[in-house]
């Protein structure tokens, strides 16, 4: 499902003393299958943006067209939006709520009229995807650990089976292992399903090796747009606007400034020890 | 400032009945020994009883066996809990879920007010405390409009207000955004070299830990590891099997060391690799 902004603004509390401009004359376009990293600094209009994805916010001024069909549209159905736009917000593991993992992960299916052996089926395949083992599924997810609360958390928005999927900082608050497994595991789902993939950030670390595409948002623009390895270079610009670029990638752009001959799209450890070791 | 003698905490975990299901011992045997101006790093993976730790400080949660002192006193004599709260502030992970007053003066206020401060001192209190995180200017004004950064830095005033010998950030930089983490960060060493005050930062950044005197790290509420950090990321192995990684550019240098490379075993940071590569470039052994 492609996804264009042609010059979103959204203000919140229009007319008002509290009147703040969110999203300031947006324009992207999102083209099918695409893993993208959405990046900006705490009310940098990150979280308006997404809201506007799968039709939580309509914007004040401005279109957004989904597969080529306007959101104003009269005949525009919001509920296959919202089937189809997965958005899993910030510490989702604080909505679970069932009694036991699989009748959590179902409430999605179920609430959007699924019958009951596809929604069934649905929620299985999410389980599995997210690495939620068949032993867990009449677990109460009170009773998991923080990591598998949140795989449980993001199966529920799998299993609706949407197109996109867009993810609120799923890695914070997890310890270093934790992080990275639940990004490699959604690396896995974007690459076995096909599905463009928004992973929103703070942190460049934890997106720079995975996503193909960068948006860096600051006061409500869109400052940046393009692939990490030109996005990252520059430095100075992204920490006026209070990011940072992966420690590797700083440390390589050093060396390089002294004179060393090295790549610039060196993001991950890995790939800085094959650099120097050649 | 704060000693844990043979420490047990244990989690019970009971079904809908109230049988006990099971228990998770989250401090297992704990001793440890941390003095006054110390800036100690506590890292473990999601579940390794960091956080029990930490609410063992200030009297939260007391032990079940042993025992923990703060300021030599005993943590599970009522009498001295005031005491030991007053001594041992701590600043949580949410900057929304700490924040209480109309304006950020009040907040800050919050807690000497409940202690029965006078007004005038309170006054100076306040102030003090607000010039030490570098907000006074945002006195006045509502603390909901400001950063995450600085709402964790008026929760920080808020626990400075109490007049602290102790604070403990119990992942305070959790949820804030590179610039927010590095605002804390840098307000806990500055607290802790002007003023002396012990800090416990526990955290999942492992960068954020390169800056303190010492790092405990816990696992299975055990703790495993107790250095500096030169001594503790310099073991990259046995940091892995916590489940925690070693800083990057720290990895670097010690997997070049490995193969061979003209690289220490350990550098702290990016500046110590510059510093490497240009001694290994003077030596001749870098083209």
């Amino acid at each position: 499902m492609s996804i264009i902004l042609d010059h979103v603004s959204h203000i919140y509390n229009p007319g008002t003393t509290f009147e703040k401009r969110a999203l300031d004359d947006i324009s992207l376009v999102i083209p099918d299958g695409e893993f993208i990293g959405l990046i900006g600094h705490t009310g940098s209009g990150k979280s308006t943006l997404i809201q506007h994805l799968n039709g939580l916010l309509k914007p004040s001024s401005g279109n957004i067209f989904f597969n080529g069909q306007s959101i104003f549209d009269n005949d525009f159905k919001m509920k296959d939006l919202r089937r189809e736009v997965g958005l899993v917000f910030q510490y989702p593991e604080y909505q679970l709520f069932e009694v036991s993992v699989i009748k959590d992960v179902l409430f999605g299916p179920n609430n959007l009229g699924m019958k009951t052996l596809d929604a069934e089926v649905a929620a299985y395949a999410a389980l599995k995807s997210v690495g939620i083992d068949e032993s867990l599924l009449d677990v109460s997810p009170l009773d998991l650990s923080g990591g598998q609360k949140r795989r449980v958390a993001i199966a529920g928005v799998l299993a609706m089976k949407p197109k996109v999927l867009v993810l609120d900082e799923p890695a914070a608050g997890l310890d270093p292992l934790g992080r990275r497994e639940i990004l490699d595991t959604i690396a896995n789902i974007r690459k076995e399903q096909n599905i463009t993939v928004i992973l929103v950030s703070h942190s460049m670390e934890d997106v720079a090796q995975y996503v193909e595409r960068i948006i860096v948002m600051n006061k409500g623009k869109i400052a940046m747009d393009d692939t990490p390895q030109e996005v990252y270079s520059h430095d100075e610009e992204l920490q006026a606007m209070g990011l940072d670029i992966p420690e590797i990638t700083r440390l390589f752009l050093r060396l390089k400034k002294e004179g060393y001959r090295l790549p610039t799209d060196v993001f991950t450890v890995d790939q800085a020890y094959e650099a120097m070791m050649k | 400032m704060i000693r844990f003698e043979n420490a047990v905490f244990e989690y019970i975990r009971r079904d809908d009945e109230g049988n006990v299901e099971g228990i998770t011992r989250a401090l297992d045997d704990v001793s440890v020994h941390i003095k006054r101006g110390e800036f100690v790093a506590v890292l473990g993976a999601n579940g390794s009883g960091k956080s029990t730790f930490a609410k063992h400080i200030n009297g939260l949660l007391v032990p079940e066996e042993g025992k923990v002192f703060v300021g030599g006193l005993d943590t599970s004599d009522d009498n001295n809990l005031l005491k030991i709260r007053q001594m041992a502030g701590m600043v949580f992970q949410n900057p929304d879920n700490q924040i209480i007053a109309q304006t950020v003066e009040e907040d800050v206020a919050f807690g000497p007010e409940n202690m029965g401060v006078p007004t005038d001192e309170m006054q100076q209190r306040v102030d003090e405390a607000l010039e030490k995180v570098g907000l006074i200017a945002e006195k006045d004004n509502s603390p909901n409009r400001l950063s995450g950064g600085q709402k964790q830095r008026v929760a920080i005033a808020g626990v400075l207000a109490m007049k602290p010998e102790c604070i403990i950030f119990d992942e305070s930089t959790a949820m804030l955004d590179p610039a927010g983490r590095k605002e804390v960060i840098a307000t806990a060493h500055e607290l802790n070299k002007n003023n002396n005050i012990t800090v416990i930062l526990i955290t999942h950044y492992m960068n954020e830990a390169m800056g303190a005197d010492r790092i405990l790290v816990m696992d299975h509420g055990k703790i495993v590891m107790d250095g500096t950090p030169r001594q503790i990321f310099s073991k990259p192995e046995e940091i892995r099997k916590y489940k925690l990684e070693v800083p990057e550019i720290t990895e670097l240098a010690y997997r070049l060391h490995k193969a061979g490379a003209p690289m220490p075993a350990f550098v702290l940071d990016e500046d110590e690799f510059m510093e490497a590569i240009r001694s290994a470039k003077a030596a001749g052994a870098l083209s």
